[in-house]
């Protein structure tokens, strides 16, 4: 049949989650479309219709899908939902919210935070904070997924050019309005898409410290920042830096983990990473049963060190 | 304001899972179980609620085996008023549970429904959602703040990009994030008050869900295994190992 990609943006521009959702919607079903719901947003319906493998690109613009409500989209995806054998979403916050709403309302199982697709039907996913992969069979007519983008590259951004109808939006569900958001400022690559993750722990002590330590250790290696439970909980670090079972999953060419214990929570989310660095003055430290490179060394000569080397 | 609240029994955080070698599932024998971190984050907000005069009436639901009778005690020694199980053998999966709550929802006639976000055992983050689908209400996931004021709640959300505040009418589903608050340890006292404390059991049956799984599990395997690594004695010859050997700098 076909697969519809739910798209992740800002109204503006289409996010990267988007890409690698609709990488894994190719591997379900050669015919993918893309829906663009949200308000002003003709410049992401255009970026979705570069993207390639995309068959087609609906548009459904108007006010009350602008903030990405889980009510009034899912009411959307859902009046489309009809044509469409798969559904899929990124494993994002964005999607996490959506997905398991529109399955629901449609009354099918929901497949969460796919990392294979072995065939249209049967998927691979992470559970018990990924110690086990479980392959699952779905029986229902409509499968509702939400993809582990770390799982599939992402398409090419451009090369394709697939036709944008116009959708009609579906009413406000009236449940729910937005407040406001407070985005935590970055001008570093974003964490799930970068290259190299440097994270920080606990060992670090004090958000000054964190600051003081790791902010010249990811501007040297041009990396992401990211943060354990335990350092986001001290107030270390923004919630939206911790990686881990219920944070952000990364599985960047290098992660280098300082003043992380390694608890189980936190190599969830990243001991899909190509190259694991661990820096802790606690040489039982669970971390370094995951690390390529340990250094049992006090991080606060060590990172400096290194900064100084590199 | 009547809360439900529901709560997973799950394996406990801190165990070491272990795979079955042949592919059937988790080995769950003799491993120590305990209510769902996420769920204990769940009660402890209801009963902030009850003490801020905010809820009048916690009840506490579990559906599954006999055995969550004993999560329902700690839910009731952490301050749900009551504690209804939903028993059954059969496997779960959230479509059903959320089915299940549905129907005590409006058994009960709740105007607030709070659920942990996910359970640590099949990490789906599903069931509040669904749950808040099928019952036609607002849903506001991920919750790291929550306040009631009248017929609606603002909610604070932990989301991609840092926080987002929403509005939510309710009746609403609430699903809760690790920041929410710090669940109290639970006291002696308290867990003897518990014991004595209403806990009713019903079936899928009674309330007219058909439980029936729509995934198949085929198999459960472990993850690809890392290779060893090794310990460098200095930050030189990290960096030249991660230049030369590694490759990644």
């Amino acid at each position: 049949m076909t697969a519809l990609v739910i798209a992740e943006h800002d109204n503006h521009s289409l996010k990267p989650s988007t890409l690698h959702t609709i990488a894994a919607a190719l591997q379900c079903d050669p015919q993918v479309h893309v829906l663009v719901a949200g308000s002003d947003c003709a410049a992401v319906a255009q970026a979705a219709a570069q993207a390639a493998g995309v068959a087609r690109v609906l548009c459904a613009d108007a006010p009350q899908l602008a903030a990405g409500l889980a009510e009034t989209t899912a009411a959307q995806v859902v009046a489309l939902a009809p044509a469409y054998s798969h559904i899929l979403a990124p494993a994002t916050a964005f999607g996490k919210n959506l997905a398991p709403r529109v399955a629901a309302l449609l009354d099918v199982a929901q497949i969460s935070d796919i990392i294979h697709v072995l065939s249209p039907d049967t998927f691979d996913r992470p559970i018990y904070a990924g110690n086990a992969i479980a392959t699952v069979q779905s029986i229902d007519a409509v499968k509702v997924i939400t993809v582990r983008t770390t799982g599939f590259d992402a398409v090419a951004a451009s090369g394709g050019s697939a036709p944008v109808e116009a959708v009609a939006a579906v009413p406000d569900a009236g449940l729910s309005t937005l407040v406001g958001r407070e985005a935590t400022k970055n001008e570093r690559p974003e964490l799930t898409s970068a290259k190299i993750v440097v994270s920080g722990g606990r060992g670090l002590g004090s958000k000054e410290n964190f600051e003081a330590v790791m902010t010249p250790l990811a501007d040297k290696l041009g990396a992401a920042l990211g943060a354990s439970r335990a350092a986001v909980d001290a107030g270390y670090a923004p919630n939206d830096w911790q990686v881990g079972q219920t944070g952000k999953i990364v599985a960047p060419q290098l992660y280098v983990a300082v003043g992380i214990s390694g608890a189980i929570q936190h190599l969830a989310g990243m001991k899909d990473s190509k190259v694991i660095v661990a820096i802790n003055k606690d040489e039982e430290a669970p971390i370094f049963g995951v690390a390529d490179y340990g250094l049992v060394a006090d991080l606060f000569t060590a990172v400096p060190e290194m900064v100084k080397q590199l | 304001m009547k809360v439900l609240v529901a709560v997973k029994r799950v394996v406990d955080y801190n165990v070491k899972i272990r795979v079955k070698s042949d592919g059937s599932g988790i080995d769950t024998a003799g491993v120590k179980m305990s209510m769902n971190p996420f769920d204990e984050i769940a009660v402890e907000e209801a009963v902030r609620l009850k003490e801020a005069g905010a809820a009048s009436d916690i009840v506490a639901v579990s559906c599954g085996v006999a055995a969550c009778q004993e999560t329902l005690r700690t839910a009731m020694a952490i301050g749900a008023d009551r504690g209804v199980l939903v028993e059954t053998d059969a496997e779960l999966q959230p479509l059903a549970v959320a089915k299940l709550l549905a129907a005590v929802a409006k058994k009960e006639g709740v105007d607030l429904v709070i659920l942990g976000k996910q359970a640590i055992d099949d990490d789906s983050n599903q069931t509040g959602q669904m749950l808040a689908a099928l019952l036609g209400w607002s849903q506001a996931t991920f919750a790291s703040r929550l306040q009631i004021d009248g017929a609606q709640a603002t909610v604070t959300r932990e989301v991609d990009g840092g926080l987002e505040t929403i509005a939510v009418k309710l009746p609403a589903v609430i699903t809760t994030d690790l920041r929410l608050n710090e669940p109290r340890y639970v006291t002696l006292p308290n867990i003897m008050k518990a014991k004595k404390k209403p806990l009713d059991t019903l079936k899928p049956e009674d309330l007219g869900v058909d439980v029936t799984p729509r995934l198949k599990t085929l198999k459960v395997v472990e993850p690809p295994k890392r290779g060893a690594g090794v310990k460098v004695p200095d930050v030189a010859t990290l960096i030249s190992r991660l230049k030369t050997e590694a490759k990644v700098i």
